[in-house]
């Protein structure tokens, strides 16, 4: 329905050809560019990463025990190689838990979408 | 009747390539499984392409949907500056793609539920974003681990705990897909287990054991799902990991 109103806007921009040309150019361009566009760029957070619950949830848990895990293991190795046992252990656990509540609270951010925001430009 | 269902994971060693130094290179189920996945992107990707038809045919198509899609996603995950890693990208995710798919079949093996391969892709996406991050930004790379407005007494908390979530990304990164793979094939195999020792208590049996049969083919459509599912969410980590390497700061 749209082609039958430019129809008549083409032949009512009579009075320079070439102007008329450059418009039907543009407007060719830009449908172009609406019918190959990929509107994906403009909405990323609309495709969901995880289909079921189960999937969910076991990828949240897994962010919380990575991050407690290397803290646990930078900790272990602190104390070993420098010999102030207990102390890395306690302060490098509690903050690889901090680490891994981050990483959930950024993994379930955009609830199915990305767990980080897409970048501004 | 004893079942197994760890036994699918055994590696066999097949036959010796070489040795470096006094360790022996084998050649094992795993390895031929990756060379199958490799060799059947390579057939899908080349030799299904080349005729370059305009109107595609079944094969052509799914090489063009699959280039597509793996665009899309970089795309949109870490803008136009990021179409450079889509060779990196698409390679991973059609090998665990792959790797995953051929590990359905029976009597197959599968390569990703071992963590030694899903830890090797994820390191190798770690050490990318780093050499990449630090190669292409510099020191602005370190911006990653402090994020702005935070007051001064507790920034240093704060970037020791964006440190810790940064290097436990290839740990989850990877045990996410092994752990996937390995007990959604662990599953398949009880269920199996359970139609055999079912079916030995006689006519009875016969009967109980049409339920785990039913539940097989139910949890192989979801393992299915699953192998798609994982091998999406691989890719997809490794676009927003390489997106802090190229925009670095939040």
């Amino acid at each position: 329905m749209g082609d039958g109103t430019r129809k008549n806007e083409d032949e009512g921009s009579r009075p320079s050809d070439d102007a008329a040309l450059s418009a039907r150019l543009k407007r060719l361009g830009s449908q172009l560019d609406a019918s190959a566009g990929r509107p994906t760029r403009t909405e990323p957070a609309s495709r969901p990463v995880d289909s079921s619950a189960m999937a969910r949830g076991f990828r949240l848990s897994t962010e919380l025990v990575a991050g407690v895990l290397v803290g646990a293991l930078i900790g272990w190795f602190l104390d070993r190689t420098l010999g102030i046992s207990p102390w890395g252990l306690i302060v490098f656990v509690l903050l690889g838990f901090a680490a891994g509540v981050l990483n959930v609270i950024r993994g379930a951010r955009a609830g199915s979408g990305y767990p980080y925001e897409p970048p501004k430009d | 009747m004893t079942v197994d269902p760890i036994h699918q994971f055994n590696i066999d060693k097949w036959f010796t390539i070489g040795t470096v130094g006094s360790r022996e290179i084998a050649f094992t189920n795993s390895a031929m499984f990756m060379l199958i996945a490799v060799l059947s992107i390579a057939v899908l990707m080349i030799g299904f392409t080349h005729r370059q038809a305009l109107v595609p045919g079944r094969l052509q198509s799914l090489a063009e949907i699959s280039y597509e899609f793996v665009a899309d996603t970089l795309r949109s995950a870490t803008g136009e500056a990021g179409m450079k890693f889509f060779p990196f990208v698409f390679t991973i995710f059609m090998f665990v793609l792959f790797a995953n798919v051929l590990g359905l079949l029976p009597y197959s093996f599968t390569v990703t539920s071992h963590i030694i391969i899903t830890a090797a892709l994820a390191l190798l996406v770690f050490f990318t974003v780093i050499v990449y991050g630090f190669w292409k930004n510099g020191v602005r790379f370190l911006k990653l681990f402090v994020p702005s407005g935070v007051p001064g007494y507790i920034l240093p908390f704060v970037v020791a705990i964006e440190v810790l979530s940064f290097l436990s990304r290839p740990i989850s990164h990877s045990v996410r897909l092994f752990a996937n793979m390995l007990a959604g094939h662990i599953t398949l195999k009880v269920f199996g287990g359970f139609v055999t020792m079912i079916a030995g208590f006689g006519i009875a049996g016969w009967f109980g054991a049409a339920l785990p049969l039913v539940m097989i083919v139910i949890l192989t459509a979801l393992e299915l799902l699953v192998a798609f599912l994982q091998a999406y969410v691989f890719a997809i980590l490794t676009c927003i990991y390489l997106n802090d390497a190229i925009h670095p700061g939040h």
